[in-house]
């Protein structure tokens, strides 16, 4: 019995073993790499001078108002699309989950947004904005050069990550609508509840757990938004996200030191947001991931 | 009147249809529209074009830049598919199937790597890619990517497997098969579904990717097309891409709904099967 145990657990490690060595390479190894060259003045362009300079990087970031716009704006999109994304997928999977008549239809034409690239939505969006391209302007009336000025070119990024994502919200939601025992919900009925009764005391409450994981998973994706702001404005007029300040003084400035501080403290930011959703769980997340 | 009211019932949701294909569809039809118009058109702000010519896809096609980052993208997305999927499916069995100590460890690595920030190891890659000779390779992109999306892999997979009869395993077992034969002869034709939807999970994120492919790559070596078609410029300095950037985006955009129209079923599956019922 015990050998059988023994025999269990080894086999049980030497499955997992690759998955996990590859995880470990790739991702606690360059973020611990990341933070040992931020401590370094490093310069990939003037290599030779290459210093031990201890936590300066940091005291530069962060006192660095690129640095704290950067924070401010990646917080507008977070916000902004994530809690539009939350309503609209409810509703969305509300009707989904009433729907007599072509739900087969619905649920394969709203995965178009979610599995077509973020650089093309991106792209599609800004030639439809666009004042000399675009069909928006013509449709509304207006004369607007959206991606210019901060707002407009805030409303054009987080209108196209709504677009993008709030089909794979509105399919989170229904999954855990379809888990709502249909007694609970004619029994509410039955003593009288109305609709919007039944949604906020039945449905709602007994959803928690799925609308928790859809909004820590949709808000970390926002916070590390990326490609939608990099092709649609590049950061201009103060819309600079922290992965584009990341990536501009890593890849593009080629400073590795002060790029990794950016990237040890974008890493804390997205601990801090998990860590604040792990609170707000009931449960711990892994013990439902796992049994 | 009940037939009235089930007639007023189909009309709503006709319309609440109709919504919906046009909230998916628009921005597709519109970068067809694109497409399709000629460069004087361009810039006439019509949602349909009122000329059509298919010069922008010749064009796109004979430049070399978008051949080959579609054959990368082709390339290390179904690499970096395959290998996620075999790592994944050895720790799904083992997380479903045996007891041991540490599997909460794993899982909970799992899950970090879930929440990861790839933009903060964007800059040790470059630097350790460089120095091994891994950037702008294919390696250099199928790496990260099978390692970001293990998490999604495990996920699904664990959860599929969760659904597999145990007697069957057990029965193998008592039959005389070693646990790896009971894995690949039992588990592993039952598990067919589940491994199918991982892989198209898989292979969305890595077809979908642009901060690695940006990141690590330089030349026509291994750019994938979502860096490719953000750099385009014209056949000419003087000549705006928007015609050409259209051409790429539908071509590129076309395997994505042929996938989401085959196995529509399997992706709604896999994608709340991880986060709902898991």
């Amino acid at each position: 019995m015990k050998a059988r145990g023994n025999a269990e657990r080894r086999l049980a490690w030497l499955l997992c073993a690759p998955a996990v060595t590859a995880m470990l390479l790739v991702t606690a190894y360059p973020i611990l790499y990341a933070f040992w060259l931020s401590l370094f003045r490093y310069d990939l362009r003037f290599p030779q001078h290459r210093q031990f300079v201890g936590l300066d990087n940091y005291v530069s970031v962060l006192s660095s108002e690129i640095w704290w716009k950067s924070v401010v704006n990646t917080l507008i999109i977070t916000a902004g699309s994530v809690a539009v994304e939350l309503v609209l997928g409810m509703l969305l999977a509300l009707l989904m989950f009433r729907a007599t008549l072509g739900r087969r239809t619905i649920r394969t034409v709203i995965l178009i947004p979610y599995g077509m690239i973020t650089v093309v939505s991106a792209l599609a969006w800004k030639f439809a904005f666009d004042p000399t391209t675009g069909f928006v302007n013509a449709l509304l009336n207006l004369d607007n050069a959206w991606l210019t000025e901060r707002w407009s070119a805030f409303f054009v990024i987080i209108f196209t990550e709504i677009w993008k994502t709030t089909p794979f919200m509105a399919l989170l939601l229904l999954a855990g609508l379809t888990l709502i025992p249909r007694d609970l919900i004619s029994a509410a009925r039955v003593d009288g509840a109305s609709a919007w009764q039944r949604f906020v005391h039945v449905t709602l409450p007994l959803m928690k757990p799925t609308i928790m994981v859809a909004l820590l998973f949709r808000t970390l994706d926002a916070f590390r938004i990326f490609d939608t702001v990099y092709v649609q404005t590049r950061g201009a007029g103060n819309t600079e996200t922290v992965s584009l300040v990341g990536y501009n003084v890593l890849i593009a400035r080629l400073n590795l030191g002060l790029g990794s501080a950016v990237s040890v403290l974008i890493f804390i930011g997205v601990l801090i947001i998990a860590l604040l959703f792990l609170k707000g769980f009931g449960t711990p997340l892994t013990r439902q991931q796992g049994e | 009147m009940d037939n009235r009211q089930n007639r007023l019932e189909a009309l709503l949701w006709s319309g609440f249809g109709l919504l919906v294909l046009g909230y998916a569809l628009i921005p597709v039809l519109w970068i067809l529209s694109l497409s399709l118009k000629w460069p004087a058109d361009l810039n006439d702000r019509r949602l349909i074009p009122a000329r059509i010519s298919f010069d922008n896809y010749r064009a796109v096609f004979e430049d070399a830049q978008f051949p080959a980052a579609l054959w990368n993208s082709f390339g290390i997305a179904l690499l970096a598919t395959g290998l996620s999927i075999l790592l994944a499916m050895f720790a799904a069995y083992a997380i479903v199937r045996l007891r041991f100590a540490g599997k909460k460890l794993v899982l909970a690595g799992v899950l970090a790597i879930s929440m990861f920030p790839p933009v903060s190891i964007i800059g040790p890659l470059f630097n350790l890619w460089r120095g091994i000779g891994l950037y702008d390779t294919w390696a250099g992109l199928i790496i990260p990517y099978m390692t970001f999306t293990l998490p999604l892999a495990i996920w699904t997979l664990s959860a599929f497997f969760r659904e597999i009869p145990w007697d069957l395993d057990k029965a193998a077992r008592v039959d005389g098969a070693t646990p790896f034969q009971a894995f690949f002869h039992v588990i592993a034709p039952l598990a067919a579904p589940g491994v199918f939807t991982a892989a198209i999970l898989v292979f969305i994120f890595a077809w979908n990717d642009f901060l690695f492919a940006t990141s690590l790559t330089s030349t026509n070596d291994a750019r994938t097309v979502p860096a490719a078609i953000a750099f385009f410029t014209g056949s000419s300095q003087f000549e705006q891409p928007t015609g050409s950037i259209a051409a790429a985006s539908v071509v590129v955009t076309v395997p994505i709904i042929v996938i989401v129209l085959l196995f529509q079923r399997r992706i709604v599956a896999g994608l709340t099967a991880g986060a709902v019922k898991g």
